[in-house]
């Protein structure tokens, strides 16, 4: 069994009102060192068998029809996970 | 005139899409997302709701129903379809409209009586009103901020095809964040509309904030008879 990690973020020109919502809370923890926070979304695909060069390419599809909307999202990243949960860096097609 | 309502799960106002159509003197059909037919009608209603909950992103999984696999390339072919609110956000997820739809900028659920402002009255939905004309609905939304680059801004603006604006007073705001005041947009053709307000409830009288709702479903109507 193997996983593929998408990570998916708003286009920072893209106003983040959750991500704001966060930032004005923090300083009630006592947090004031943080100036801003961005939200993102992280997406694990799980496939039967190892995370092979074709499973990643299928991955990048879906990361880039479905699980993030061009218009207003990036996907930061496309990784293979290992059994020991170590991200293989993989970086998107462009 | 037979005028279709597509229902998805979460879908909230399908039913008063159907009456709208249905008291603007049109047959409203029923329309599963689970169907690849459209039945044969003559126009499609994409209603507002919250579709498979908003999940992932507002319209995001709707767009891949089987009903959009028929209904994409009918509105890319002239079939006039309406979506209302969470229709709205389906069309721009579909790629049937430009640009998309993020969460307000003051992050609270909204619900009001909205004033618009009638920038297009040549689309298949509009053709009644008056250009320039001032209309009120219903506005109620929790993702209703409008948002494109700046090339897709300047193209619709260009070529008219921004449809509705929000009335906004002297030095205020528009109610959700949306880039140029835009309430609704069109494609190129005329045949599709998105705006976030909802018409199917300014239909009936004692009902919602005006009858202004009713003039979409009937200037639809007269576009088919006449097309």
């Amino acid at each position: 069994m193997g996983n593929v990690v998408v990570d998916v973020m708003l286009k920072s020109e893209i106003l983040d009102p959750q991500g704001q919502a966060v930032a004005f809370a923090l300083p009630r923890l006592g947090f004031h060192q943080f100036t801003d926070v961005r939200q993102g979304k992280r997406f694990v695909l799980t496939v039967e068998g190892e995370v092979t060069d074709e499973v990643l390419a299928a991955a990048r599809e879906a990361a880039e029809t479905m699980l993030s909307n061009p218009v207003i999202e990036d996907v930061v990243s496309v990784r293979a996970q290992s059994r020991t949960g170590h991200l293989n860096g993989v970086e998107p097609q462009a | 005139m037979r005028v279709g309502v597509v229902t998805f799960p979460g879908s909230l106002d399908d039913h008063d899409a159907q009456r709208a159509v249905r008291l603007a003197g049109g047959e409203p059909v029923a329309l599963w997302h689970g169907d690849d037919s459209l039945r044969d009608v003559d126009a499609v209603v994409l209603p507002g709701g919250f579709s498979y909950g908003d999940y992932l992103r507002a319209g995001a999984i709707a767009r891949f129903a089987p009903v959009m696999s028929a209904l994409v390339p009918a509105a890319k072919g002239g079939l006039p379809v309406l979506g209302i609110c969470n229709g709205f956000q389906i069309l721009c997820e579909s790629h049937l409209l430009p640009g998309a739809m993020i969460q307000n900028d003051h992050r609270t659920f909204i619900c009001r009586d909205q004033r618009l402002r009638v920038e297009n009255a040549a689309t298949a939905w509009t053709s009644g009103f008056e250009q320039g004309a001032e209309i009120t609905v219903v506005l109620k939304n929790q993702d209703g901020q409008y948002v494109a680059d700046r090339r897709t801004l300047h193209q619709l603006e260009g070529e008219g095809r921004v449809v509705f604006r929000y009335v906004v007073e002297e030095g205020g705001r528009n109610p959700n964040g949306s880039y140029r005041d835009i309430a609704g947009i069109t494609n190129e053709r005329g045949n599709v509309v998105g705006l976030m307000p909802h018409p199917e409830h300014a239909v009936e009288e004692g009902y919602g904030p005006s009858l202004d709702g009713l003039t979409f479903f009937r200037s639809v109507l007269s576009s088919v008879v006449n097309a």
